[in-house]
Parts: structure tokens; sequence; C-alpha cells
């Protein structure tokens, strides 16, 4: 069936996407030609797939956190307390979300890769699921299509693929949506499903998230904080609304542990991120002001995407700062900036995304420094020997 | 007693079929060859033709850019063939060796006594020069260069490598003459790396400056040693010399004889019983290989003959031969095979350094690897990996980055000068996106030659 796919066979044109599915099926009969004679048999397939695995557990949370907090939402106690009922229900309505992403982000990286001639990339493996579990659930299966287009297609594509990118391409799509289509994202009624549909609307019942209510009673100006009578606890464990995959901490940090363990994801960027939103906060202790800043500052930890972004997102290896003393600046100031965004700038309630954008942008510079002090030594010693 | 200094990023890779202390002289084989491709950045001119008569010590061709600079044959013959390969390269110079050696008689003195000019025309004249290799760059030394020191490794600390306090044991009078000679080439110090807590022949060494190194591969890199003894600088000219070379060198000038005579290592898993055989450089690899037994190959199985080391050395066929420059030689499978779902399964048979598999539980085993290349080519996407893998104060992706864009600044602000590619055979090995980075240094290294030049 090979010579049929091959260049110059009749379906020669589909070399790539044949390529694709063979090395998907069969780890392929290459041998060295260049260079080492052995190599290590980790690969990107490997890489990209220890990811995935590591997202499973949020992933799983988030499915069973979508059914229940629908059935809070209707009002069903009975319902809400059968976990498979409520797994079920939220892996029913997440389904289409991953497979419109992964035809989509994956349509489209074959494409590519077709027209190029080059194998394609595992890099969307991670980033096709990642996409759906940023996103409220409630959002129409052809804005995440959009996003999603947008993302390969601006975020990747035009960059070179996989490896190029300035930009997390997964947070990019939320990024689109999130300025393209506002209240598809923000305010109340997104992060819930079912709530916004009329008929079992629960009176008194509001989808806000923590950081919603948190940012409301700072605008109307409340002397204490109002948590929508969620707990840290519950913030912890994830029973809160929000986009799907970020609302359990203790499942993220499942994930966390399965990518420092394997290297797949550098410990010191989460470290320092979660290091910098914790002395952001802190810093807001000391100057006082107003309730949010008087919040403890680890709360900061639990709420919203802190953990997510720090875990899976601005560890992004392509993204993100690729020497290991530039990881350690960039994540700091990825969580100061958070936690900043979110305090002072009530119009956001979630700093996470714009921080790591932001920061994104940022690493080749702080690289640079970080590059150029090692220069700066080799030169100093040439100077030395001179002399 | 010096400071030992201790490396901690590297990876010592263990491997099936480490060559027992045994050492087995081998017979003069009936055909010999010079390969012009074993030395690093020459064109070669010949001096010789087809049917000619030479001994050991008769020079083959020479350089076209320093005529100066000699290739001699390490048998006596006749010259048999001049294997030639598209536009007319040649590819080697064979020689049908006599029953018994005759040798050129070289005119030495006691290196103390001679002066730097006699000693450099000497080891010109008997084709060891090339023994001698410049940094940067890793090319034959020129001959009017005054390095600021010269550096020898004395221990080798790639897979399955040869012990060189086994492999010189007997060799004490010529090291140390060897490092006598050295000595008269530079104005600094001749310096020599030995492995910590390791006792042999080469600990007696005392004329040279010596440096206790610990810590896993590449400690043994020559390179890597000058970077933490006396690093080299834009504008500065370090030599450095094989320890085997050093004994044939001073070889020369206890007997005025060229005797190429090594031992190497033959290991690997596909080797019956490794062990160590001693021959002279130009003789046949299959040969060598075959005598000292390549397993049984089962329907459809191949084996790779390696020169040198699993990481940086050069494929053999059967038109190879045993160069100057490597002790060593490895064969080992082919991994010409496909593996059904392999980058999902647990592969508890594989090496990895990444914890998604299973070798972190298995520190003590030892791997039979093959060449298979465990995946596709693809953009260089993670960090930080390479920096452990590189025991210098190098960011080498940033390094590799630099020679792929051909940017020379970059390259020599990044310490292109410091390197070489086997350097890189480590960052190579781990890498999950298989990028060819030897050859990508090399090419750096090309560029800079071809620029600065």
């Amino acid at each position: 069936m090979k010579p049929t796919f091959s260049k110059g066979g009749r379906l020669g044109f589909l070399h790539s996407t044949f390529d694709a599915f063979e090395t998907f099926l069969f780890v392929p009969n290459t041998v060295t030609k260049k260079g080492s004679h052995i190599r290590d048999v980790n690969d990107l397939k490997r890489t990209m797939i220890v990811v995935i695995i590591a997202l499973i557990p949020a992933l799983l949370f988030g499915m069973y956190n979508v059914g229940y907090q629908h059935f809070a939402a209707v009002a069903d106690p009975v319902s809400q307390a059968m976990w498979l009922k409520c797994w079920w229900y939220g892996f029913v309505r997440m389904l289409p979300m991953i497979i419109v992403s992964y035809v989509v982000g994956l349509g489209i990286e074959f494409a590519v890769a077709q027209k190029r001639g080059e194998e394609v990339n595992e890099g969307f493996l991670v980033t096709g699921l990642l996409v759906p579990m940023i996103m409220p659930i409630d959002i129409p299966l052809w804005i995440l299509a959009l996003a999603v287009a947008f993302a390969v297609v601006f975020g990747k594509e035009v960059f070179g693929g996989t490896g190029m990118n300035v930009f997390n391409p997964a947070l990019l799509a939320r990024a689109f949506v999130f300025f393209a289509y506002t209240p598809k994202i923000s305010g109340e009624h997104v992060w819930v499903r079912g709530v916004t549909k009329g008929g079992e609307y629960v009176d008194g019942f509001s989808g806000a998230t923590p950081l919603g209510y948190i940012t409301d009673s700072v605008s109307s100006g409340a002397a204490t904080l109002d948590f929508g009578g969620t707990t840290p606890m519950d913030w912890f464990w994830g029973f809160i609304p929000g986009s799907i995959g970020e609302v359990s901490t203790f499942c993220i940090l499942i994930g966390a542990v399965i990518l420092i363990w394997t290297g797949v994801a550098s410990w010191r960027t989460m470290v320092s991120v979660f290091a910098g939103g914790l002395v952001m906060g802190l810093i807001f202790n000391l100057v006082g002001g107003n309730a949010y800043m008087e919040m403890p500052a680890y709360y900061h930890w639990l709420l919203g995407g802190f953990a997510f972004g720090a875990v899976f997102m601005a560890t992004d290896p392509v993204t993100s700062s690729q020497t290991n003393v530039g990881k350690v600046i960039t994540g700091l100031i990825i969580g100061m900036l958070a936690v900043l965004i979110r305090v002072v700038n009530p119009g956001y309630p979630e700093g996470m995304m714009l921080s790591i954008l932001f920061v994104n942008a940022l690493s080749p510079l702080v690289d640079y420094y970080v590059v150029q002090a090692n220069v700066r030594r080799r030169n100093k010693r040439l100077k030395t020997a001179k002399q | 007693m010096s400071k030992v200094i201790k490396l901690k990023r590297g990876l010592d890779i263990r491997l099936v079929g480490e060559a027992q202390r045994t050492r087995v002289e081998m017979p003069l084989y009936s055909t010999y060859a010079v390969v012009p491709d074993s030395f690093p950045g020459i064109t070669p001119k010949l001096l010789v033709a087809e049917g000619g008569k030479v001994k050991a010590g008769t020079p083959l061709f020479f350089d076209k850019a320093r005529p100066q600079i000699l290739f001699t044959s390490p048998v006596s013959g006749t010259v048999s063939a001049i294997r030639r390969g598209e536009k007319r390269r040649i590819l080697s110079v064979v020689i049908d060796a006599d029953p018994t050696m005759e040798y050129e008689k070289f005119e030495v003195a006691s290196p103390a006594d001679s002066t730097r000019e006699t000693i450099t025309d000497v080891l010109l004249k008997s084709g060891l020069w090339p023994m001698i290799i410049q940094r940067p760059y890793g090319i034959i030394a020129n001959p009017s260069d005054t390095p600021k020191s010269i550096f020898i490794s004395g221990f080798d600390s790639a897979p399955l490598a040869p012990d060189m306090n086994f492999v010189l044991e007997n060799e004490y009078d010529n090291l140390a003459k060897g490092i006598e000679v050295l000595k008269k080439l530079t104005d600094g110090k001749v310096h020599i790396g030995l492995r910590n807590g390791q006792q042999g022949v080469l600990n007696r060494l005392n004329s040279a400056e010596q440096h206790l190194f610990e810590g896993p591969h590449p400690a043994g890199n020559v390179g890597v040693q000058i970077h933490h003894v006396d690093p080299i600088n834009k504008g500065e000219v370090v030599w450095t010399v094989d320890i085997q070379n050093v004994a044939v060198i001073g070889r020369l000038f206890n007997t005025g004889r060229v005797d190429m005579r090594k031992t190497i290592a033959v290991t690997g898993s596909e080797i019956v019983d490794p062990k160590y055989v001693t021959v002279m450089v130009g003789a046949p690899v299959v040969q060598i290989a075959t005598a000292v037994g390549i397993k049984r190959q089962a329907a459809g199985d191949s084996f790779r003959m390696i020169i040198g080391n699993v990481l940086t050395g050069c494929k053999a066929d059967a038109d190879s031969y045993i160069d100057m420059y490597h002790n060593q030689m490895t064969v080992i499978p082919e991994g010409d095979k496909y593996e059904l779902l392999g980058w999902i399964a647990p592969r508890f048979n594989k090496f990895s350094v990444s914890h998604s598999y299973f070798s972190w539980l298995m520190p003590r085993k030892v791997y039979d690897l093959d060449t298979n290349l465990h995946g596709g080519k693809r953009a260089l996407v993670v960090t930080g990996l390479y920096d452990r893998y590189l025991p210098m104060d190098i960011y080498p992706l940033y390094l590799l980055k630099a020679c792929m864009a051909g940017d020379i600044d970059k390259m020599e602000n990044l310490g292109i000068y410091e390197v070489l590619p086997e350097d890189f055979a480590l960052c190579e090995f781990v890498d999950p996106s298989k990028t060819e980075m030897q050859a990508v240094i090399a090419d750096g290294i090309n560029l800079m030659i071809k620029e600065l030049s």
C-alpha cells in the first residue's frame, strides 16, 4: 500500500496524510544516517502524549463538574449526587467540542503539512484538547471552530508551524473568542450548561464564577468579598462554575506532577508562576485598600485559570522562555501580572490569559539578555587572557 | 595533586558488549588502506602511483592547501589500487602488504636536544603530524602556529570505550617520550586529563600537567576538559593529541620508525566475544570484526559496523579501514524494523533519559540498542533538555540555531571555538526532535573556516 502514497505514486499527493497514520500505528523503520548511531526512544509523539495524559484528570473532572453544576442549576439534587450521571452529562456535552476542535485543527494541520510536503506535527494533539478545556461549556460550536481555525492559521502556521510560533495557540483561540465574541465567554450565564435555557431556569441561581462574584462585590464597593457561597475548599477540589478544565486545582496538580516527573514541562516555570502570583498577592495584602486586595494571597492560586495556566499554558516549551534563568523570570512576571490584572482591573475578572500571552511576547527579550550574559562572560575571559 | 574537576551534566549509556581485558595480536593482513576522508579537512594530492613500492613511513599523498603535511603508509608493500569516487575523488589508497615489514629510517635526536623546527620537521616527514589536531575547528594543526597549550585526554568516557590504562599498559616509555616531544611544540603546558580514581600507567606521566575529572560522559572529551582547565578564546589556538597517538609519536622518537600499531577495543552487542586487539592503522575493519566474531544473524536481521563509538563513530562498510584517530570498533544491530504503537508502549528494553519510559527504574541495566531513529524529524521544540548533556558554559540550543542560521558573529559569541560535533553527540542522542546536531555543528565549523580564512 505504501508505494501508492509515496512520491510519484497514484495517491502521492496524500503522502503526508499516509505518513501521519503510518507513524501513528508503527514507529517507522528509519535508521540513523548521520551523527549518533543510537538514539533515545523518546520522540515528540511521546512527549505530546504525556501532556495529554496529564490533562486527563482535569478533563474528567471538568466533565463531571459540567453535570454537577447543571443539576445544581436546575435544582435536581438527586441527579447531582449521582456522580456517573453528572459525568455522563458533561461527557455528552463536551465530546462534540473536542471533536470539532480536533477535526478543524487537524484538518488544517494535515492540509498545510501536505502542501509543504512535511510530516504532520504532533503539536496539535495537545492544543486540540487544551482549547475546549479553556472554553465555557455553553460556547457555540461554530465559534469554537472559528477560534481553533484562527489559532492554528494565525497562531501557528503563518509563523512556520509547530516550534516556530510566538504565542500559545490554545490561548490565542481563547483570546480570539474573548475579544470577538465577548458575551459568549464572560458574564454569568455561559459557565453552566442549561442556565440560559428558559424553562428549567432556577430562580436566584447565578452561574457566575467565584472570580465574577469577587469583581462584582469589588465594583459595588462591598466591605467583604462575596464568593457566591463557595469556599476555598470548593475551589481547590473544583466544585465551581468556570471553564471546563480549569476548575479543579487538585486535578491540575496531578497533571503537574506527571509533567514535572516526566520532565516534559519545566518545574521552574510552574513554581515561579505560582510564586509570582503569591508575591503579588502579598504585596496587595500589604498595600491594602479594598477587600479584594486584602484577600489571602494564596486564594489566587485556587481561583479561575491560574493553576491551569501555570501548569499547562505557561510551560509550553515553544512559546515560553528557552533558558532556565529566563523561565524563572518570565514565570514570576506571568504570576504577578495575572494577579495584578485581576485585582486592579475589574473589567477582566481573569488575568491569566492576557498575562501569559503578554509574557509570550516578552520571552525572547528576556532570553536575549540571559544569553547576552553568557556572551559577556566569554568576552570577559578573552580580555583577562589578553592582559 | 591537582583538584578534582567534578562534572554533573552528561550521561553514561550502558550498552551490552564491553570488551574483556584480553588482548589479541592480530596477524598482518594482506591489504591495508589509507582513507583521505578520515583526515579532517584535507584535499589529497597523490605522491605514489599504482604498482609503486612503499615502506612504512613512505609518503602516499599530501594536503593540497598545506603541501608540507604528508600522509604516509602504515605498512610496507605495493600500492595495489587507488580507489576513486565521483569526480575522481580519492576514496582510498590500497597497499598489498609485504610479509615482513620494512621501515623508512628517520633521523631522530633526543627531544631535549632538538629545536622546535627539527621536531616539527620529523613529524611532518614521518606522516605523524596529522595526529596533532587544532582547536578551534578540530582540523589538522598548522605547523607554523604555536599553541597556547596542548591537551591530551587520558580516558574515553563514551559507551563501551576502551580503558586507556589497559590499552597502553606497556607503553610507558613511548608515552613519556611523546609528551617530551609535545612539550617542545608549545610555549605553554602539556595537559593530560585523567579519570579520578583510576590508577595505571597514565598516572605515572608526571611531565604533563595532570587534571582529574569525575562525572559521566562526555567528561572524557578533550574539548570538555579544555573548557574546564584553560578555555579557548577567540584568536587562541590549542592543540590536542589522542593518547594512543602520543605513544606512536614517542615510538618514532625512540626507534626512528613509523610504527602505527595500536590496540583497539572491538565492542558491541553483535560481537561474540568483545576484546582488545592489536592492529596496524589501515587494517580492514571487516576482517577484524570477523576475526573477533560477529554473532550469527537471524533471517531479516542485519548489523552495523562502526569505527569508533556509537555516538560519534563513522559507519563502516566493506571498504573501511582503521584510521589514525579511533581506538574502538562497535558492532550493533540495525534497527530497520517497524514497531507497533511504539510511542505509547512502555518499551522496557529500550533506553531513554525521559521519565515517560522506565529506564530510570533500572539504572544498572545494560541495553542492547539498535540504530532505529525512534521517531520522525521535527522542529526543535523542547527546551532545557540539551543543557543537561553539555557540561560547558554554553547554551547548546542557541549555538545550534546560530549554526543553522549561519550567523558567524553569533556562533563566535556563543562558543563555536570551544566545541566539536562530538560534544553535541549526547544532545543529539536525547533529542526528541531527532535533529542531526553533530552535522549542524560540523556545518557551522566549516562555515567559520570558509569565512575566516
